[in-house]
């Protein structure tokens, strides 16, 4: 059911929702960015309807709030292991449609790849819930239309678009209908608002033969791409992570199991005990990050990991373009396919 | 959460510490379960971290894992002794199918801490009805790097063994050069049906698949074992994927028809 609201009246909704949820959301954080005087949208926990960045996209993704970037995962006392607890209080997320598509992504690797689910990211996710910030205009990187998460019809308790001073809401959860009602200047036909052209296209290559794992298109990345890693950081679908064991005491006897976000962009990756090492060039690594996100994640799973929010794109500070990338890469194929 | 959460290890006791050389020892474990050899153990000194760890034995209430001296974890390790414990989970990984290797020819090549993965498949293979069909290369860097030392006199008295070292001081009277010189030489007498294992180093591997498919080996009866970082076994943590495989879930052992398209 839709809903027209004041934004007193949306006001109003999140004071209600902010009783059983916590609230997290985009946030405008001023003079924050990487640059002197500039500005980050990140994520946060919000008090007020007010505090949501509803305009720009966020620089960083949600996934934080999943899958943090420094988790403990339990803490040891000799041969005693304690999983640590975690804030299990039900937390809304706002969200953009190319962010709710990367959730299914999440979801896919730490609930559904391999029999055993993931404790730790399970116990989380049970306690979250989305809503939908629609999409009035494309924003500058995205490419979400061509990866198809422009557009989400489901995932989300409610939806909120801001036109002509009002906001819009289409509400899914059947448990809002009654607050939405009360507090709504009128009821109506409200979907959420999306975009159906980016500034940015991709082409997808559909197979990409083996040949191109060798070729030299990856080449140039080896001498631009510094190995940061910050792609990975920004990306909603990127998952990996490595265990960290560290210890307090002089003796020993008392210490913890983290879990931190890791980049197979950064040194050490694919590092085994004994001096091993995978992918040493940067090259190799840009063609690892970017095969998986466009085919090999869909050869497991029947769909590409890419939702097409451009944010590694903004993010790189060598101004490397994951969607030039891409197209790079669907020429070489096809080139590659034409020379039989 | 009644949910079984299956990063939580359990506390397994040393139950005899064998030593094969100054770097490697086997660490006999408590353990009971079903365990296929090729599989791992995620091992791990807590406050030290994990490593996964490949099955080089199983028996009657204990696995054995042959640890190589070479990392944070495995220095840690070292320091343990019998009556102490380690923390283990798993086992994980597909392991090796046994019963493809009981009939008719099979070659095992094996290079170093290689052969721990496949011990029990040349156990299996000692103990078959034709042992003389069975082929084992086993490698070493030098005669002081050899393990398994009782195994190797037990397995050259049923199968046909070939121990080789990399290089040997003088006087040594046993084979010296990689254990793919010995390929080309293997008595096999229907190679398009012989089946083949090959673990060890990534080099090692890959020459001697060559020598295997050079030597008329068909792809599709050649098995390899994979080893990658890891940090879960559990198809999370991302640094074992090889294309759309992962190490931990569809490995370690591949056949080579899916292996030799896997590009890391």
């Amino acid at each position: 059911m839709g809903y027209i609201l004041t934004k007193e009246g949306f006001d109003a909704v999140v004071d209600a929702l902010k009783e059983q949820y916590r609230l997290y959301a985009p946030v405008l954080k001023k003079g924050e960015g990487r640059f002197t005087d500039t500005d980050v949208v990140r994520y946060d926990f919000v008090e007020t309807a007010g505090q949501i960045e509803l305009e720009k996209k966020s620089d960083y993704a949600f996934k934080e709030l999943l899958t943090p970037l420094s988790e403990t995962l339990f803490f040891f006392t000799e041969d005693a292991v304690k999983p640590a607890d975690a804030d299990l209080r039900p937390v809304i997320v706002f969200l953009r449609s190319c962010d709710l598509h990367a959730v299914k992504r999440l979801d896919q690797i730490y609930l559904a790849n391999g029999k055993d689910r993931d404790w730790f990211y399970q116990r989380i996710r049970d306690c979250v819930r989305f809503a939908l910030i629609g999409c009035g205009r494309t924003c500058a990187d995205g490419f979400c239309v061509d990866m198809g998460s422009n557009r989400s019809t489901e995932g989300y308790m409610f939806s909120l678009d801001e036109v002509d001073g009002k906001i819009l809401s289409d509400v899914k959860a059947p448990e809002l209908e009654g607050l939405f009602a009360e507090k709504a200047e009128r009821a109506g036909d409200v979907t959420p608002r999306y975009v159906t052209e980016n500034s940015v296209r991709v082409s997808v290559p559909e197979t990409v033969p083996n040949s191109i794992y060798k070729a030299g298109l990856w080449d140039e990345y080896s001498t631009r791409c510094i190995g940061c890693g910050r792609c990975n950081f920004v990306c909603p679908t990127c998952t990996c992570y490595t265990m960290q064991d560290v210890y307090y005491t002089d003796n020993g006897k008392v210490g913890e199991r983290r879990r931190v976000a890791s980049s197979c962009m950064v040194d050490g990756y694919t590092d085994v005990a004994g001096g091993g090492q995978y992918r040493k060039s940067c090259g190799e690594r840009m063609r690892f990050k970017v095969l998986h996100k466009v085919y090999d994640y869909r050869r497991r799973f029947g769909y590409d990991m890419c939702v097409g929010c451009g944010r590694c794109d903004a993010v790189c500070p060598e101004y490397i373009s994951f969607s030039a990338c891409i197209n790079k890469l669907d020429r070489a194929v096809k080139e590659a396919q034409s020379n039989g | 959460m009644a949910e079984k959460n299956p990063y939580i290890p359990f506390p397994s006791e040393i139950l005899e510490v064998i030593r094969h050389t100054r770097k490697e020892y086997t660490f006999r474990m408590a353990f009971t379960g079903e365990v296929r050899p090729g599989q791992f153990f995620e091992v791990s000194i807590p406050k030290y971290g994990e490593a996964p760890i490949s099955v080089s034995g199983i028996g009657d209430g204990f696995v054995d894992l042959t640890i190589r001296k070479v990392g944070r974890v495995t220095n840690e390790v070292f320091e343990r002794y019998k009556g102490q414990k380690l923390m283990l989970r798993g086992p994980y990984g597909n392991g090796f199918d046994v019963s493809l290797y009981e009939k008719g020819e099979v070659v095992v090549i094996a290079g170093g801490t290689g052969v721990s993965p496949v011990r029990g498949v040349i156990s299996a293979l000692a103990g078959t009805e034709e042992p003389r069909d069975k082929h084992v290369i086993v490698g070493f860097k030098s005669p002081d790097d050899m393990l398994f030392r009782d195994d190797l006199k037990t397995w050259a008295e049923k199968l046909d063994l070939i121990l080789t070292v990399d290089g040997a001081p003088e006087g040594y009277a046993g084979n010296i050069g990689l254990v793919t010189k010995f390929i080309p030489g293997l008595p096999i007498r229907d190679v398009a049906e012989a089946q083949a294992v090959v673990v060890g180093p990534p080099a090692m591997m890959r020459f001697s698949v060559m020598g295997l498919l050079e030597k008329g080996f068909q792809e599709k009866n050649i098995w390899v074992s994979q080893e990658r970082k890891m940090c879960c076994g559990l198809g999370k943590c991302g640094h074992c994927r090889i294309g759309e495989k992962y190490v931990c879930l569809d490995g370690p052992v591949f056949n080579y028809t899916e292996s030799k398209d896997m590009i890391d």
